[in-house]
């Protein structure tokens, strides 16, 4: 009999498949919002306000790239295919990111006239940061144990990402008028999408059964809490409760921008996923 | 009679630097240096450290791109070291500019209205996968070569600076030759994309070294190895890039767009078709084939960042 409280490796997960249902639905969860987000990031590098944000970005970049790619292979390791064909030759409709992380860096496009809003780029990752820091630390306790140990790991590297964008929150929000007014736009515009973040899909009954991860309640009430503590603390008016897209990545629907992220980042592989590269 | 004192003092300066340089002693940001010993480093720090950010842009374009998880990670560190040692380069120019009221705004003043220049190979296109392989493998590899010969450069700051560039361009190469050797080793499909970018990026290798001296050295480069700042000529470090990179290029079955080149045993060199060097100074001057629309990327970025930039100086000064 196997302690479903406590599953010690992918071959104990997969004799179980309600629980394997559950697990994978959330791992592409967790791989899809950082994969995503960490492509997004690959838009901002050589753009970036100043040369030492450039380094620090692409830093931050790559650690959240590399959490997706512990994810992807952990979901590999469960049956769900090969880790590069999970992260580029998925349909849209099979990613579970969340919404707030597939949306544009700004208008144009990275190659030709990027219009990048910085305001939003910080608006956005600190928002999404302060969430994946409660989500790891939920995932401390999940019963699938190879999560609970890589979202440590995790936890070390997010921890220093939030870090920065809360630093620069505080100075833009401590600046000039004009920083101020489009740090408050960016933030608008953030929670305009944010719901879905919170959203466990139509999975999450069994996720939080499974003991795999605190509820969405749980996680939304926890985000709120933090997040209401540091905007005080800078003087920033709490945007009010998360607004919900039209659309719910958790459950596979997805905007145009993600359409694009995906041919984008995929361009190559497909040439001919078979070959080396 | 004052003016004169002035000037046999400047004069005993200078004569005393030179005997610094000659017995190969290092100068610091703090030491007294003649105004064209200054002049000749900005000038050469100026455009090392905006072709290390301009150069970030080509092989940037594939970034997004790169076909597996671990190519995905392992260019966006490198572009990533690019970036960085625009940085680091950009420190010790700006302590050189200080005594002149000069500042990093001003480097990137010069760049966008085309005063300061940026290495003519990230004026090139990079149309396919494969480019950014050739960048790394052998831009790279080439920069590795002169920026070796500068390691010794009397210029202390700009000589440490190096050490730490050197050591990760050696990484970059690898980078490079990771991806080019995939390809070689790859489908017929992906061999010809390889080849293709070779093909594309040779003139632009060879235009990279500068001019051939015909004899005659320019005045710049003679004042760089006069004042020990570089040691060799555009053609000795075109000759060390051949040696390197000729035979593996040849060992990989791949060609070269030029069917005259041959190594001469006896004269000890190669003999190659030159580029056309009018095409060159037509590149440097911000007229190759990528040239307005990268330096417009770093522009739109610029200016759109003015805000960001404004918003910093502002809380710098309340928390001063």
């Amino acid at each position: 009999m196997i302690d479903y409280s406590r599953v010690q490796s992918a071959q104990l997960a997969m004799q179980n498949a309600a629980y394997l249902l559950a697990l994978k639905e959330l791992l592409f969860q967790l791989a899809d919002d950082d994969f995503i987000l960490a492509y997004r990031g690959s838009e901002w590098l050589g753009l970036a306000p100043h040369i030492e944000e450039d380094v620090a970005f692409s830093s931050i970049a790559q650690d959240t790239m590399g959490h997706a790619v512990i994810l992807y292979e952990m979901l590999e390791e469960l049956g769900a295919g090969k880790a590069d064909d999970l992260a580029q030759l998925r349909n849209p409709e099979d990613f579970r990111n969340a919404i707030l992380v597939e949306r544009r860096n700004g208008a144009g496009e990275y190659l030709e006239n990027p219009h990048y809003d910085w305001a939003y780029a910080i608006a956005r990752n600190y928002s999404y940061g302060l969430f994946k820091q409660i989500r790891l630390e939920s995932l401390h306790n999940s019963s699938y144990l190879p999560l609970a140990q890589v979202s440590r790991k995790m936890l070390t590297e997010l921890n220093y990402h939030l870090f920065h964008w809360q630093v620069w929150i505080r100075h833009l929000a401590e600046s000039t008028e004009e920083a101020r007014r489009r740090l408050e736009a960016a933030l608008e515009k953030v929670w305009d999408d944010i719901g879905d973040l919170f959203s466990l899909g139509p999975l999450a009954a069994h996720m939080v059964n499974f003991g795999l991860i605190a509820g969405e309640e749980l996680l939304l009430q926890r985000w709120k809490e933090k997040g209401k503590e540091v905007f005080h603390s800078i003087g920033l008016e709490w945007p009010g409760d998360p607004r919900v897209p039209q659309q719910n990545g958790r459950a596979g629907e997805h905007t145009d921008d993600l359409v694009q992220a995906l041919a984008t980042l995929s361009e190559v592989y497909r040439l001919d996923p078979t070959a080396k590269w | 009679m004052n003016t004169k004192v002035a000037e046999s003092n400047q004069d005993e300066k200078r004569a005393q630097f030179q005997a610094r340089i000659e017995r190969g002693e290092k100068i610091e940001a703090d030491d007294w240096m003649p105004d064209d010993y200054r002049n000749q480093l900005i000038k050469l720090i100026a455009m090392h450290a905006v072709s290390e950010i301009m150069g970030a842009l080509p092989e940037k374009e594939w970034v997004p791109k790169a076909p597996t998880l671990r190519r995905k990670l392992a260019i966006m560190a490198k572009v990533q070291d690019e970036v960085g040692h625009g940085q680091l380069l950009l420190r010790v120019v700006e302590d050189l500019l200080a005594p002149l009221g000069k500042t990093r705004e001003d480097l990137f003043e010069d760049l966008f209205t085309g005063r300061l220049k940026f290495h003519n190979v990230f004026h090139m296109k990079a149309p396919t996968w494969a480019d950014a392989g050739v960048i790394g493998w052998l831009v790279d590899g080439a920069a590795i070569i002169t920026q070796t010969m500068s390691l010794d450069s009397s210029y202390a700051p700009y000589a440490r600076a190096l050490y730490r560039i050197c050591a990760e361009e050696k990484f970059h190469a690898q980078h490079g030759e990771s991806i080019v050797l995939e390809l070689a080793e790859g489908t017929p499909a992906q061999r010809q994309l390889l080849q293709d970018a070779v093909n594309r990026w040779w003139p632009a290798l060879l235009m990279f070294f500068g001019p051939p001296d015909d004899g005659t050295i320019s005045s710049n480069q003679q004042l760089n190895m006069q004042y020990k700042i570089r040691t060799q000529t555009n053609e000795e470090l075109r000759q060390a890039f051949f040696d390197k990179y000729v035979p593996r290029i040849f060992h990989l079955g791949l060609t070269l767009p030029d069917k005259t080149i041959r190594y001469d045993e006896a004269e000890g060199k190669w003999h190659y078709q030159q580029p056309d060097w009018e095409e060159f100074k037509q590149i440097v001057r911000g007229n190759g084939p990528r040239s307005a629309q990268r330096l417009q990327l770093r522009k739109v970025s610029y200016e759109e960042a003015k805000w960001v930039r404004d918003a910093l100086l502002a809380k710098q000064c309340v928390a001063g």
